[in-house]
């Protein structure tokens, strides 16, 4: 196992993880069409981390013309070029999955608020 | 040909440069010693015996033992590979290197031992309908015909034991081979359990 670590290790980002579930997050993520590169912003809300190591990924969620969009992304993927935590978010649980029935305030997550030491 | 014994760490994953994701396993191939050399004059083929991983001093009992020359310590794991490309010497040290420029390799290894299964999971039998007041679930059915040939012919599928067998797995892609690891990472799955042993070859049906 410490080898497949230390395989996986090349290839990891530093600091990747400065979000949690439940923070709404801006992910800037590269498009290749054909010759060119843009990037392309995906804003929504993370509702799950899943796996761990270099095969770790994250969903975010957002509404999108009434339609509920989600969108899973390899969190060590190099054509992420970085994500932006937008809102904190308190939450009690690790998948956020219940808020795809939810719509209006049920669907909402609560601003995560830190004591200022 | 050439052929190594290794053994399989695991499987990742690996980003290419475009971000595409590769599946991948890990195979560690260390140091292998050339034992014997078979030879066709003597023993009718040519071939290398290669040993690897060294055995704990207990367990090595004389009559093994004597099979190696005098500077090699008794190895764990012996494979012959016949029609060894490479000259070498009993007595050498073998490594990833030899690897290095293969796009392709074949894998031999052990599968997974399955245990006894039956015909739907062995042999890929369609099993019958779960409801609809069907009584026919898992089964294997009808065997074969009446009076004529009145005999169950020989291959016919039935539950038995299954997996923990030898099986090649052709034409994986090299991703990488790190010599300071003295690993290779070859596309998509080996047979056998993690740590298992394999063999990896030059592929042989490609370049």
């Amino acid at each position: 196992m410490e080898l497949i670590k230390a395989v996986e290790a090349k290839q990891m980002k530093e600091n990747a993880e400065n979000f949690n579930v439940g923070d709404t997050i801006k992910v800037y993520f590269k498009i290749v069409e054909g010759a060119t590169e843009r990037i392309q912003v995906f804003e929504g809300l993370c509702i799950a981390k899943k796996h761990g190591g270099l095969r770790e990924t994250f969903t975010v969620r957002k509404i999108s013309y009434g339609v509920g969009v989600e969108r899973i992304f390899p969190l060590h993927s190099p054509r992420i070029e970085k994500i932006e935590v937008v809102r904190r978010g308190r939450v009690r649980r690790a998948k956020l999955y219940y808020i795809r029935k939810k719509v209006g305030k049920a669907a909402k997550v609560n601003e995560l608020i830190t004591s200022k030491k | 040909m050439i052929g190594l014994i290794g053994k399989k760490v695991g499987m990742t994953q690996t980003f290419d440069d475009s971000g595409l994701l590769t599946p991948v396993t890990v195979i560690e191939i260390k140091n292998n010693y050339v034992i014997a050399q078979r030879k066709a004059d003597k023993e009718g083929y040519n071939a290398v015996l290669l040993g690897a991983y060294e055995m704990k001093k207990k367990r090595v009992k004389k009559p093994y033992s004597g099979q190696f020359p005098e500077n090699i310590t008794p190895k764990k794991h012996l494979r012959e590979i016949r029609d060894f490309d490479i000259d070498c010497n009993i007595g050498d040290k073998l490594g990833i290197e030899l690897l290095e420029d293969l796009r392709f390799v074949d894998i031999i290894g052990t599968t997974k031992g399955k245990g006894y299964q039956g015909v739907v999971k062995r042999h890929g039998f369609r099993g019958g309908k779960r409801s609809h007041g069907s009584k026919f679930h898992r089964e294997a059915g009808s065997t074969g015909m009446a009076a004529s040939p009145s005999k169950v012919y020989r291959g016919t599928g039935m539950p038995g034991r299954m997996g923990a067998e030898r099986r090649t797995v052709q034409n994986l892609r090299v991703v990488k081979v790190d010599k300071d690891k003295q690993i290779i990472l070859v596309k998509g799955a080996v047979p056998g359990r993690r740590g298992g042993l394999v063999i990896v070859k030059n592929a042989k049906k490609k370049e």
